[in-house]
């Protein structure tokens, strides 16, 4: 199972062993993960899930699509390296991944 | 009152409120004995896929729950499923339970929510004739959903639409019932039922809006035909009722609790009674950006209520509150709404409705008060703002697509 690291703004970090299939949102919500309130559940509906992806694993995590791009781009503080979570899916190859949750989601 | 001391909580209803109240209690540092009590038999999860994704089989149910099962047991969550308050006596601070036994409590969440109105026709019990709110409805709904049977479903709602564009996609027919002359007439304006009757209509739907269902016609038990006022018989292998729903208030009118149309409550989902709150489906609340109050039947609505309802027992600051919003998905389109639409006077189109990318704005005294976007993030993000700060945007300005939503909501703060 693919480890992911969850890093709160505080630099507290959560390592994380993931299902494959499940998102990078699902996973955090799961495992309590502070900093990830996904109030859609996933439906790319609310932005409340906006994570800063490691730069070294951005090629791997790939580009948001249009409509994931048009909620980012009304989030806060957001970055190059902004994702929304829900649209992250976990698999082997994203094992290692580190991302780090904003102070806040609203 | 302060209930920061609170040994015992007891919460009444395992859906989205409840499991909300549950988290945020525990995330506030609350310690006590902490039971929920649910009248399904399943943890608590997620309900908006059961009409959408996990309806059409592309969402496992294990993703539909909010927490696993660990999480209650590491978190001392005790969860009495299957099981139903019978009552609450307010004067010995306990509850009830159907299956015998009682539970004290030093502070109550009533989140029990609501249930399917029923269709108040002959023929509604046969078999075969389903309702839409719970996982053990899509258990018996999904295996009738066969290539090629004939589903009517009556009600063109939210719920009916979206069950008509999972069931069309697997291949039934399907025909959609609707009393009013429009679909979607008690939520949205003309510009949106129309969009959505045409596009149910472009995948193959049979929308019958002015069709009033006189009753539904059986054999041996079994519906065979769902009959219109008009006298028309139209065959159907399988009828679902979309209809609306009935906010479950009895507990809390049996306790005296102020009900009327929903459990009453005020800004921190406190009841009259400073022990009792509830959340959710079943509760008329304050509406902060529309001075007047109201029943929301939301997941926004069951999370912030779950939430001020907790930060008031932890004695903690007031959550901010969010502008309402919902969204439904059908086919490839995605509605996202933000605001209340009601009592608008100006409605402003802005982008492509051939495209199936716009949005419908409700101004009310020159004010956006909602918003229905189609497959237009931006436009929903941007109002959640423009009507929460209350800024005033001329309508010229909000049908120009060659100003940004970013630029016009940047303009208006």
């Amino acid at each position: 199972m693919p480890t992911i690291t969850y890093i709160d703004h505080d630099g507290t970090e959560r390592p994380i062993e993931a299902k494959n299939g499940e998102t990078v949102m699902e996973t955090a919500i799961k495992n309590s993960v502070p900093g990830i309130d996904a109030d859609c559940g996933g439906a790319c509906a609310c932005a409340t899930c906006h994570v800063y992806v490691d730069e070294a694993y951005m090629e791997k995590v790939g580009q948001p699509e249009e409509m994931e791009q048009s909620m980012l781009d009304f989030a806060e503080n957001v970055q190059a390296n902004s994702r929304l979570s829900c649209q992250i899916q976990v698999s082997d190859e994203l094992d290692g991944l580190r991302v780090t949750t904003p102070e806040s989601q609203h | 009152m302060d209930l920061s001391a609170a040994q015992k909580i007891v919460i009444i209803g395992g859906g989205q409120a409840g499991a909300q109240v549950v988290q945020s209690l525990r995330q506030f540092g609350y310690e006590g004995d902490l039971v929920l009590v649910g009248d399904e038999a399943a943890l608590p999860y997620q309900r908006p896929p059961l009409s959408k994704a996990y309806m059409k089989g592309e969402l496992g149910e294990d993703r539909l729950y909010f927490k696993p099962a660990a999480w209650y047991e590491d978190n001392k969550v005790e969860t009495l499923l299957s099981q139903r308050v019978e009552k609450i006596d307010r004067a010995r601070r306990q509850v009830t339970l159907e299956h015998g036994g009682h539970l004290d409590y030093d502070a109550l969440i009533i989140a029990t929510g609501s249930r399917p109105r029923p269709l108040p026709v002959e023929g509604a019990d046969l078999e075969n004739v389903f309702d839409l709110r719970g996982l053990a409805d899509v258990e018996h709904i999904q295996p009738k959903m066969i290539p090629g049977h004939r589903l009517v479903i009556v009600g063109a709602g939210y719920i009916g639409l979206e069950a008509a564009a999972v069931a069309r996609q697997l291949g039934l027919e399907v025909r959609v019932l609707e009393m009013e002359q429009r679909a979607l007439a008690r939520v949205t304006s003309p510009v949106i039922s129309s969009f959505y009757e045409a596009l149910h209509m472009e995948h193959g739907v049979d929308v019958r809006c002015g069709a009033r269902l006189a009753r539904l016609k059986g054999e041996d038990g079994k519906l065979t035909h769902a009959v219109l006022a008009s006298g028309e018989e139209i065959e159907a292998d399988m009828v679902l009722a979309g209809i609306g729903i009935v906010p479950n208030v009895e507990l809390a009118e049996d306790a005296g609790l102020p009900v009327k149309n929903g459990i009453i409550v005020d800004e921190d989902a406190r009841t009259s009674d400073p022990r009792i709150f509830a959340a959710g489906d079943c509760t008329v609340r304050p509406l902060a950006h529309y001075a007047r109050t109201g029943r929301l039947e939301s997941v926004h609505n069951a999370i912030e209520q779950g939430k001020l309802a907790a930060a008031a027992i932890m004695g903690k600051p007031r959550p901010a509150l969010d502008c309402p919003w919902f969204w439904s998905d059908q086919y490839d389109i995605k509605l996202q709404i933000a605001g209340l639409s009601m009592g608008y006077d100006e409605i402003v189109v802005r982008g492509d409705i051939e495209a199936k990318k716009f949005a419908a704005f409700y101004l009310k005294n020159g004010l956006l008060i909602a918003v229905d976007a189609i497959n237009s993030p931006p436009e929903f993000i941007a109002s959640k703002r423009l009507i929460m700060s209350g800024a005033s945007v001329a309508s010229e300005t909000l049908k120009d697509t060659s100003i940004s939503m970013k630029e016009i909501a940047a303009q208006a703060a």
